[in-house]
């Protein structure tokens, strides 16, 4: 397969410089686009690219950034486009690798979504972890200063762009597009609610876009080579190419950009080096700690956003996160429940009560306290707090959706935790204990 | 700090001309001074490593904000420290993949060797220890951040390695994060 996203990505990951990101064709797409291509021709490009957004929800990127008003339509003032790196999402590990190694992709997919919705600034709002990333980012901008890439006149071509690193000051809530605004502005990042969208009224009231690295490292490639090219990359019904991941005890973890469409017992078994020695494949979450569980019976479905959803579950982050026979399924699920919980912003009750509740009824269960009655009052709370329209968010509904294929497939599990009044993986558990406490 | 780095305020709570800079820069971004609340806090925390009250009344008086309202934005954010902490802070990933790979006991092993739980601060004032959302370096679970450094693939050598100049003490609760 051609490699597009991470074609300057070697194995030793060393970042490129701008003058190795142009020696590879760097910066063509955006030369191309200033000289040969107006706004308005951008956005139709990236609409039949059918690129679909990369930071959970897979919305249309071409189809979002047609709602920011554009010419007599807008208002006069700034409009804007942010950069999401917040990836705090359990188990995502994919923007981190394509902003360390390869920062100018992501700017000039910056530069051209900037152009292409007419924003004069922009940020990259990343998780303040992430210093690495946040040091090469902050060089790369420099050079892009340096050279006309950025500021006043880019290359000549009339088109104006600032554009900033900013740091969060963490919580997971921040990736939530309009949390994230609300950071940006200096206030408690809890998501805002929609109508207005961002695209028409976002940070401080002037249209915004939003979008995931990802996403956007893959624009300068669609601009460059086009639409048509872009969708002979994946091999089912979606466009391109993804950076996949699988976490979790295989042989070979880590994080590969595939075609869309692989098929994820590829993923698992190719990429991922199949299970780690004596341990069997129970389960796995496709795109991250708030999609639904799948199973060993779904592994020859192909990764595209309409196939993972009729299987019943989201292709989220792509991230997938293995649970495999020797770990607890309950205690995978009140380890997610309990990172929601924690992450709640605490606006809506649902959430900020609903999420602590369950967080202890599945902590009862773990620890030999769970009733049968408990196994109701779970099917009740994934009913009301998973209802999208219950809470001002969805950090409640994807909280919940682990739990509610948990009770679907591992339903044997939970019953034999309030039977047997422990948890029955526990003498794994305390094997596991005495290897680490060895030499303490 | 010398007296003459100071500005004082009629709270009585100063900010130093270095910080006062800094958030000034800030506030050429921004249309309103709240706007750059979480940026001045982040200012004052890197020169004095957490933010008292004493700084929070400063930095929401140069803002032209309530200090309760200034209150609301510092404790929303994990990576604010309202209370002391100590040189290093341990940002340690409890997430799901971390989970599954054995962190729970990484995380014991990390308590008994420096004495401390989750929000507390080793009595050297050398660490604090604090559980942060998945660090997005999953496929080299368990992994926690030391200061500014990544450490992955943690295992009982590796945190036997690194602590070993640290002595288990008696630690210094510093409360909840
Ligand atoms: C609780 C929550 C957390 C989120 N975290 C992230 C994140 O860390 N990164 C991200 O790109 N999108 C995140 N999203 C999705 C964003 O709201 C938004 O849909 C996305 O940034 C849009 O980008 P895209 O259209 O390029 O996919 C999150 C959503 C929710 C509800
Ligand atoms: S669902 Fe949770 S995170 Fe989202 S707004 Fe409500 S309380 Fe906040
Ligand atoms: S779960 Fe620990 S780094 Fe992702």
């Amino acid at each position: 397969m051609e490699k597009v996203l991470t074609r300057n990505i070697g194995p030793e990951q060393t970042p490129t410089d701008l003058k190795a990101y142009e020696a590879n064709g760097g910066y063509q797409g955006l030369r191309k686009a200033l000289s040969d291509l107006s706004p308005k021709d951008c956005q139709a490009v990236i609409s039949d690219s059918n690129l679909r957004g990369r930071g959970g929800a897979g919305f249309p990127t071409g189809m979002k950034w047609s709602f920011v008003p554009m010419g007599d339509s807008c208002t006069p003032g700034h409009k804007y486009l942010v950069c999401n790196a917040d990836e705090m999402e359990p188990g995502a590990f994919k923007d981190r690798l394509l902003m360390e190694c390869d920062p100018h992709q992501l700017i000039e997919g910056m530069i051209l979504a900037a152009y292409t919705i007419g924003a004069d600034l922009s940020y990259i709002f990343i998780r303040g972890e992430y210093v690495v990333a946040i040091e090469r980012l902050r060089g790369a901008l420099a050079e892009c200063y340096a050279s006309g890439l950025l500021g006043e006149n880019i290359l000549g071509s009339g088109f104006s762009l600032e554009m900033n690193v900013h740091p969060s000051a963490g919580r997971y809530i921040c990736g939530e597009e309009t949390a994230l605004i609300n950071a940006l502005e200096g206030k408690r990042a809890i998501p805002r609610a929609k109508p207005p969208f961002p695209q028409v009224s976002g940070l401080w009231g002037r249209p915004t876009i939003v979008n995931n690295v990802e996403t956007l490292c893959n624009i300068p490639h669609i601009i460059d080579r086009g639409a048509d090219w872009y969708k002979t990359l994946g091999l089912g019904e979606d466009a391109g190419t993804k950076m996949f991941g699988v976490s979790g005890r295989v042989n070979n973890p880590g994080c590969w950009e595939l075609p869309m469409g692989t098929p994820i017992r590829d993923l698992l078994e190719v990429h991922a080096g199949g299970m780690q020695e004596g341990l069997q494949l129970r389960g796995f979450l496709p795109g991250g700690g708030s999609t639904d569980f799948l199973l060993p019976e779904h592994l020859d479905l192909a990764m595209d956003y309409n196939v993972i959803g009729k299987a019943g579950s989201r292709m989220g982050t792509g991230t997938l996160i293995i649970l495999d026979d020797q770990t607890c399924p309950v205690g995978m699920v009140l380890n997610l429940i309990r990172f929601f919980a924690h992450e709640s912003c605490g606006f809506c009750t649902p959430c900020r009560e609903g999420l602590p509740w369950t967080r202890q009824v599945l902590q009862d269960i773990e620890d030999g306290r769970g009733q049968l009655e408990d196994l109701e009052t779970l099917a009740y709370q994934v009913k009301y707090i998973g209802a999208m329209g219950n809470t001002h968010c969805a950090l409640a509904p994807g909280a919940m959706e682990p739990l509610q294929s948990a009770l679907k497939y591992f339903r044997d599990d939970f019953d034999r935790h309030i039977s047997g009044g422990c948890c029955p993986y526990e003498s794994h558990k305390a094997h596991q204990h005495q290897q680490i406490g060895t030499g303490a | 700090m010398n007296d003459a780095q100071m500005i004082q305020t009629d709270l009585g709570t100063v900010l130093t001309r270095e910080e006062i800079c800094q958030i000034d820069a800030e506030l050429s971004h921004v249309p309103y001074k709240a706007g750059a609340a979480i940026d001045a806090l982040k200012i004052v925390q890197a020169q004095r490593g957490w933010i008292s009250d004493e700084s929070l009344r400063a930095i929401a008086k140069h803002l032209e904000m309530s200090a309760e309202e200034l209150d609301g934005v510092a404790t929303f954010y994990n990576l604010i420290y309202r209370r002391p902490v100590g040189e290093k802070v341990i940002l340690f990933c409890d997430s799901v993949s971390c989970w599954i790979c054995g962190c729970d006991g990484i995380k014991a092993k990390i308590s008994a060797k420096l004495g401390i739980d989750y929000g507390e601060t080793t009595a050297d004032n050398q660490y604090t220890l604090l559980p942060v959302p998945c660090l997005g370096a999953c496929d080299r679970a368990p992994v926690m951040m030391v200061a500014d450094d990544l450490i992955t693939h943690l295992d009982e050598d590796k945190i036997d390695q690194l602590f070993s100049d640290v002595k288990a003490k008696d630690s210094v609760s510093v409360g909840e994060q």
